[in-house]
């Protein structure tokens, strides 16, 4: 109860300060994905990794209004950009947690954007790539190492 | 590397760049070039347009933004640029201001649309302070209920560019080349492009403006003047950019669909 009373006065004076105080608490993990720092999942099968961003960004970017996706075939690199989501007037990079080409992406996102919000571990992945080097995977979070960095961001 | 930008005040380093008429679609090739290859902190003033020209977001559709037959006939360009956001028509009666800066130095700001905008929203609320009602409604600068800019942005890893067109003033025939997008704010009310913006020059002078501007800028960073000319030749040259200048042909099938 204590809580939910601060919680109000925070979003009063945020309110009041026109500081946008948007963010739920916890965001939802998946247990068996890897996590990039950059905000986005891999979800390892053999060679083929699913990408999508992440819950704890969809949270902090908003409502999504667009996806630019790029082409089947495109080589993408891990770290590097490969797309964007177009939310509150930005538009915000994708990076891919793994190198490869792309062999697959969600068309479903060309009419319904949103799905990245309502379902960022499902309907709305982006796309599938072909790895090239399944080494990278090593590099990336897994939901526990990433839960623990999303609450450091969050505090910072 | 990070020392690079920090000034001795402790403040981190911004080049300010001044510059006049410069065409919108050169601005925002440069600005996505500094954005995407430079590692300083830039804020780029564009003290009006060369000419009018229609800018809409990455992912506007000419179909359901823009009245193309006039916008046709008049040979009004119609540019789609790298950052999202919504649709304007700019002349040299508006001010475009652009922050460009890595996201470690602002820190206190997470690298996400809504605290990068908050975050503008306090720069310009001293730039208007005791001058008007200044706001942040809902992503629009208002003065009351009346727009007089519009943002946009580009995030990306360790950057982000926060760019705002302010109406210092507009020509009113002009605005009949834009329809009433789908994706209005609620405070709009349908209210038509002339009774939901209003001009900043009612408040303000230009001059006034972009000096209060650099003054509130530079109670976050240490600033210093840098030439247009210096930014134009050492922007990178192998660099692509994404905003472009919608060709005729598109606009006329984008026509097609829309009839």
């Amino acid at each position: 109860m204590a809580m939910a009373s601060s919680r109000l006065w925070a979003s009063k004076a945020a309110s009041y300060l026109r500081i946008s105080t948007f963010n739920r608490p916890f965001a939802t993990l998946v247990k068996d994905l890897k996590y990039a720092d950059s905000h986005e999942w891999a979800k390892i099968e053999g060679n083929s990794a699913t990408i999508g961003i992440t819950d704890h960004a969809q949270d902090h970017l908003g409502d999504v209004v667009y996806v630019e996706l790029p082409e089947v075939g495109t080589e993408v690199t891990q770290g590097n950009g490969f797309g964007a989501v177009e939310s509150v007037k930005a538009t915000s990079d994708i990076n891919s947690p793994v190198s490869g080409k792309v062999v697959q992406v969600n068309e479903e996102l060309n009419s319904s954007p949103g799905l990245v919000n309502g379902s960022p571990y499902e309907n709305g992945w982006i796309i599938k790539v072909e790895m090239s080097n399944a080494d990278e995977v090593k590099s990336l979070m897994d939901s526990e190492q990433y839960s623990k960095f999303c609450e450091e961001e969050d505090d910072h | 590397m990070a020392t690079r930008h920090v000034a001795q005040a402790g403040r981190p380093l911004m080049n300010i760049v001044r510059m006049k008429g410069v065409p919108i679609l050169q601005q925002l090739e440069i600005e996505e070039c500094l954005l995407r290859t430079s590692s300083d902190n830039w804020c780029i003033i564009n003290d009006g347009a060369d000419k009018p020209n229609i800018v809409m977001g990455i992912s506007g559709k000419p179909a359901e933004l823009v009245e193309i037959k006039p916008v046709l006939e008049d040979n009004i360009p119609v540019i789609r640029r790298f950052t999202g956001g919504g649709t304007v028509i700019v002349d040299h009666g508006t001010i475009f201001v652009s922050f460009i800066c890595n996201k470690d130095d602002v820190a206190d700001v997470q690298p996400y649309p809504r605290p990068i905008m908050s975050w503008s929203s306090l720069l310009y609320s001293q730039v208007f302070e005791g001058i008007a009602d200044f706001r942040l409604r809902e992503n629009d600068y208002v003065f009351g209920l009346r727009k007089f800019g519009g943002n946009a942005q580009s995030i990306t890893k360790n950057r982000w560019i926060h760019h705002t067109s302010f109406l210092w003033d507009y020509e009113t025939r002009n605005m009949s080349y834009l329809k009433l997008p789908k994706r209005a704010p609620e405070y709009r009310l349908a209210r038509d492009h002339l009774d939901f913006v209003c001009p900043m020059k009612d408040y303000i002078s230009r001059s006034d403006f972009i000096s209060r501007t650099i003054v509130a800028a530079g109670r976050l960073f240490s600033v210093e003047s840098t030439e247009f000319e210096a930014v134009k030749s050492s922007s990178n040259v192998n660099f692509t950019p994404t905003s472009r200048l919608l060709t005729n042909q598109e606009l006329e099938a984008a026509s097609m669909i829309a009839t």
